[in-house]
């Protein structure tokens, strides 16, 4: 285990016990994740992605295994606030505004109103939502409540972004361009980022380290090594380099019988 | 606004009103007939009608009698007189209003407790539901005569059968409306380690507030019943209830028609104010305005 690590895995298993009998949904999961890495989980839907960044974040709880995040339990890690989590859907509070939908966390922080006003301001204005702060969730598009939530994370400040699916719900033009900026960002503060996707394009474009997951139970197939440089256009996706990534991990995905 | 709202309310009100007509004439038809016959008369359809419509105490009295009587005991006579309708709805509405915050707040309370302890949801949920099999016809008469025993008269004991009925459709409104967030949104308070009281002011009561206007609603309504029912074992003192049982007593039909209008415009006075607020509340915390 290298000293920088920020997660790390031991044989976790984890099994849901449901009507229909037990679900083996994670299985000797070993990983470590390092400071400043841009890990992308892989894999077809079952083969717990969703619920390994779950443990990671405290929502769910191992029933075996060993796992610590920045040293600690995720328990300890989540009273914390190391991370900040971004799910599927936007899941802004509908009653408030933008601003106050970014300064929800703050809120919960106990931060006083001078600190909570900076920070909301700055987070809106990485995300490119300066102007947006008195309007409502509903009077914005998809992709930038997506940004929102983004922004929302972030205002916690924490070393850790935790990303389920953010960009699955959003159409492929919107996606890019989130793409790109979530690249900007992620270079401008070396912020680690655990990414939950099933797009194959998406993983390569966006991470350092893919790890392929496949099913029935949920395991690791394969963790690819990942590196297109740090100054990454769209373009990018059409050099033979980002190609080979992408074949690699389509194999890496039928060996594991994703496809199946 | 005109088209789309006030026109099929008003055909509505029209069709009710010209049935109204139709069964004042059909109802009251037998009473003058055997009159003309006890007077060796005979009588003609075209003869009937009008009379059908000016009896003193009719079956079914015709709409434009109990409009002259709720015109003679409001507009015509002053709201300190025991004869005034508007005397005795003050009456009831007061009983009512006091009842209904009464039942809103318990019924919030129950609400509160049973979503946050299980021990309370298991053993408070059945009692709730159980509560509202009593008929309230049956157990109004004995909170008023226990309360009267120990010196509580009045507007309390009016007001608790109004709670009573009203802290119900509340309970079970909140109960709903307190569980409806997303679980996204319970786990997006999770990972900010938010407490329950946190969660509770931050996500819960706001995601419940449409379920609370929605059951206040119906709580209102079911005060207004409460009262009145709490009206009737007093001895026919004051209030729209004390109006329907004197008019049962003397046969006064129109008085007894008019009181049930009075109660009627009253609940829905009542019920659109609520409904009102709820949607200024809305629109203030953003939600999207439904198109018209």
């Amino acid at each position: 285990m290298s000293g920088n690590s920020v997660i790390s895995t031991s044989a976790l298993d984890l099994v849901f016990e449901t009507n229909d009998g037990p679900v083996h949904a994670l299985s000797d999961i070993t990983l470590d994740i390092r400071k400043g890495e841009f890990v992308s989980l892989i894999g077809p839907s079952g083969c717990g992605k969703t619920t390994l960044l779950r443990v990671i974040a405290d929502l769910e709880h191992p029933t075996g295994g060993t796992i610590t995040v920045n040293g600690i339990s995720p328990h300890e890690a989540r009273l914390k606030r190391a991370y900040g989590y971004v799910f599927q859907a936007a899941a802004l509070f509908p009653w408030r505004t933008i601003a106050d939908n970014v300064g929800l966390p703050l809120e919960v922080m106990g931060l006083d109103r001078a600190e909570r006003d900076a920070r909301v301001t700055e987070n809106l204005e990485l995300v490119d939502l300066a102007g947006f702060e008195k309007k409502f969730p509903w009077q914005l598009s998809g992709g930038m409540q997506q940004r929102a939530s983004i922004a929302r994370a972030l205002a916690v400040q924490p070393d850790m972004l935790l990303m389920d699916e953010p960009f699955g719900a959003l159409d492929e033009i919107v996606r890019d361009h989130l793409n790109v900026q979530l690249l900007k960002l992620w270079a401008a503060t070396h912020k680690t980022i655990v990414f939950v996707t099933h797009s194959i394009p998406e993983a390569v474009f966006l991470s350092t380290k893919i790890v392929v997951m496949s099913p029935r139970p949920g395991r690791i197939h394969e963790v690819i090594d990942c590196d297109l440089g740090d100054d990454r256009p769209l373009e990018v996706r059409e050099t033979p380099e980002f190609l080979k990534i992408a074949h690699q991990v389509r194999e890496g995905l039928a060996a594991g019988h994703a496809y199946d | 606004m005109i088209r789309t709202r006030i026109l099929p309310i008003l055909t509505v009100v029209a069709a009710i009103i010209a049935v109204w007509y139709a069964f004042a004439v059909v109802l009251n038809a037998p009473f003058e007939r055997s009159a003309a016959e006890r007077a060796g008369e005979t009588i003609s359809f075209t003869e009937i009608v009008p009379r059908t419509m000016g009896q003193q105490r009719p079956v079914l009295p015709a709409p434009h009698q109990v409009a002259v009587e709720i015109w003679e005991t409001t507009a015509e006579k002053s709201i300190t007189s025991k004869r005034s309708l508007i005397y005795h709805a003050w009456v009831t509405l007061s009983a009512t209003l006091l009842g209904f915050m009464m039942g809103t707040a318990l019924g919030i309370l129950l609400a509160v407790g049973i979503v946050h302890s299980r021990v309370l949801d298991k053993s408070m949920m059945p009692w709730v539901i159980t509560s509202q099999t009593i008929p309230i016809l049956a157990l109004a008469p004995m909170i008023i005569v226990v309360f009267n025993s120990v010196g509580v008269t009045g507007l309390l004991p009016k007001a608790l059968i109004s709670t009573y009925l009203s802290f119900f459709p509340v309970a079970v409104g909140m109960v709903k409306g307190l569980r409806s967030p997303e679980t996204m949104h319970m786990d997006l308070m999770h990972t900010y380690s938010a407490n329950r009281s946190q969660t509770f002011w931050k996500l819960r009561w706001p995601s419940s507030v449409p379920f609370l206007f929605t059951s206040m609603k119906i709580g209102i309504a079911a005060s207004l019943v409460g009262a009145i029912v709490g009206e009737l074992p007093t001895g026919a003192v004051a209030g729209l209830g004390a109006r329907l049982l004197a008019g049962s007593y003397y046969g006064q039909t129109v008085q007894i028609w008019s009181a049930l209008l009075v109660a009627a415009i009253l609940a829905g006075l009542l019920v659109g104010l609520i409904g009102w607020i709820g949607g200024w509340l809305n629109r203030r915390m953003g939600v999207r305005e439904a198109r018209a």
